[in-house]
């Protein structure tokens, strides 16, 4: 038998390769598994037992005395759910806190990002440090502050204002709003000013030789280029206010403006816990899921496509 | 007209500072004063000075309940975030340097997980929790917020910017296998990234309430934000409930204030490189 060198340093060789293979497929499976093994757990098994869920639900037999039974509806309580009239207000409701919010925040975020990029602000450092302090606050505890600052009796711009009805019907919208500006407004500051930080300093400078000021770079040079930034941070707002849930609810005890299936989210909540409808709260759920999945999914093809 | 604008820009800034400060300020004075000065003196003027009392009030309420609450979420938010990460980088780092069969098709999964909010997933995971009996318990608050599909993505992108696949290579040269080149060549070049994560994570669990309020019962086991909230709805009916609420609110706030000013760095470092490109 004529063997080259070549093959017979090769069949160790090959040995050992497959021998690391071997190896580097067992330290992936230790890199990956937690991670899926909780993925599966905690996100798949979860969605796909309320999709089981939302397709039956409780009927009471007979007179109703014999106990209920649990039935298959199909998409019946899909169909139930985007019928009920507590639910589509829900959306009605998150559609009158964007329309609210969003120029709110976008605006003044923005205005105060180009202020600090100005190049006239002093202590910038400072500034950006108290104008994003309010984002460290959970939202809760967010809520449970202003929640005092709207009390008559130990508000203080109640106090201010006479008579103000920060809670009331009308008032419960801009409460939530404001909740919210507070906690989010530094936030999207910072990501503008990042955004603005990245200009490269000939275009402004370009600008400035052609004879314009400072309001006209920033509306006409700077805005336009950070517009993705702005478009992307529209976005992922749109996709948490869909999500509203813990200002509103905090707010929901004092407030006679908010009810208890104020957004969809609070919805799901009080179909499983308020009215006991298991089908109909998992029916609720997927829906809300699906919409906020859609929406980030164009988030992000519009992100790839810039 | 350089300096107008100048004094313009600073004032328009410091009125927005109030904004956000003057809330904080008011938690500060309230937390000093007395249930009845609370609702006698102005908000923002100091009235008997009665912040220890109210400490004191917060610890004593429900046998030290509070305290319990703070440990719960240092545990929860603490751990879980210290856990979370570590899973986390580790699968991302995966992600960057093997191949294998399907890798990107797995890898389209964690972005479909990044695409489903956890507000969606809570009804969702109590329903599951309660059909398997274990509502109600330490894990079913901590397990759930281990998962973190942004961060994988997050860590893959800066496993690639951090950590260079020469020096992976010459550790294994000098025979170090696959997990130890991880844990002691790799892990340290994404300490970074690790620490980003986590802070993220932090955050996250430190601010989740949906998941604990649909999940828990036992005020035992609750976090701060939850026994918070959970103290504010006996106010309505006892008035010195409010004082709690507000005392122990400025001490949950307070440390995260400063656990804040000093990782600055950290935090402003994944919010850009989540939002920015």
């Amino acid at each position: 038998m004529t063997t080259s060198p070549m093959t017979q340093a090769r069949a160790p060789g090959a040995a050992r390769e497959g021998d690391e293979a071997w190896r580097r497929r067992g330290a992936i499976l230790l890199f990956v598994g937690p991670f899926f093994a909780l993925f599966l757990a905690v996100i798949v098994a979860p969605l796909a037992y309320a999709v089981y869920l939302s397709l039956f639900a409780e009927k009471s037999s007979g007179l109703g005395f014999g106990g209920a039974e649990t039935v298959f509806v199909g998409l019946g309580n899909y169909l139930d759910t985007l019928k009920d009239e507590a639910f589509t207000d829900g959306f009605l409701v998150i559609l009158g806190y964007c329309v609210l919010y969003i120029p709110l925040m976008i605006g003044g975020a923005l205005a105060l990002a180009l202020l600090l990029d100005s190049g006239l602000a002093r202590f910038g450092k400072v500034f950006q440090a108290a104008l994003f302090m309010p984002h460290i606050v959970p939202g809760v505890i967010a809520g449970l502050i202003w929640l005092y600052l709207y009390l008559p009796g130990i508000s203080p711009i109640v106090d201010l204002l006479g008579d103000a009805d920060f809670l009331g019907g009308r008032g419960a919208l801009g409460a939530v709003v404001n909740i919210a500006l507070w906690e989010w407004l530094g936030y999207n500051m910072i990501i503008y000013f990042a955004a603005l930080q990245a200009i490269p300093a000939e275009v402004v400078e370009a600008a400035r030789t052609d004879g314009a000021g400072g309001a006209r770079i920033a509306w006409s040079v700077k805005i336009p280029m950070i517009r993705g930034a702005v478009v992307t941070t529209v976005l992922f707002t749109i996709i948490g206010s869909l999500q509203l849930f813990t200002e509103p609810t905090v707010l929901d005890n004092s407030s006679d403006g908010i009810v208890s299936t104020w957004t969809p989210n609070m919805y799901a909540y009080n179909e499983a816990f308020g009215n006991n409808d298991i089908g109909q709260a998992g029916a609720a759920s997927i829906i809300l899921a699906l919409l906020a999945a859609v929406l980030s999914y164009a988030v992000t093809r519009w992100g790839n496509r810039r | 007209m350089r300096w107008m604008s100048r004094t313009a820009v600073n004032a328009l800034l410091a009125v927005s500072a109030l904004y956000t400060l003057l809330p904080l300020t008011w938690l500060l004075f309230a937390s000093t004063k007395s249930l009845s000065d609370l609702y006698a003196t102005p908000g923002f003027a100091f009235g008997e000075f009665n912040l220890f009392a109210n400490v004191e009030a917060v610890a004593r309420e429900g046998g030290g309940v509070f305290f319990r609450w703070y440990l719960n979420s240092l545990l929860y938010a603490g751990v879980g975030a210290a856990v979370s990460s570590l899973i986390t980088v580790a699968c991302g780092y995966a992600f960057d340097k093997y191949q294998w069969l399907g890798k990107e098709k797995l890898f389209g999964a964690v972005l479909l997980g990044v695409l489903v909010p956890t507000t969606a997933t809570a009804v969702p995971l109590y329903l599951l929790a309660s059909k398997i009996g274990v509502v109600n318990t330490f894990w079913s608050v901590f397990v759930p917020t281990l998962v973190h599909p942004f961060g994988v993505y997050l860590a893959r992108v800066l496993s690639a910017g951090y950590v260079p696949r020469e020096v992976l290579e010459a550790a294994r040269s000098d025979g170090a296998g696959e997990i130890r080149t991880f844990a002691s060549v790799a892990m340290p070049m994404l300490l970074p990234a690790y620490v980003t994560i986590f802070l993220f994570q932090f955050t996250a669990i430190w601010n989740n309430f949906f998941l604990p309020l649909v999940m828990l019962n036992d005020q035992n086991l609750y976090p701060l934000s939850l026994g918070l909230f959970a103290w504010e709805k006996q106010g309505h009916a006892f008035p010195e409930f409010h004082s709690l609420v507000i005392t122990g609110s400025l001490l949950s706030v307070v440390p995260l204030l400063v656990v804040f000013l000093l990782l600055q760095r950290f935090w402003k470092a994944g919010m850009t490189a989540g939002s920015v490109k």
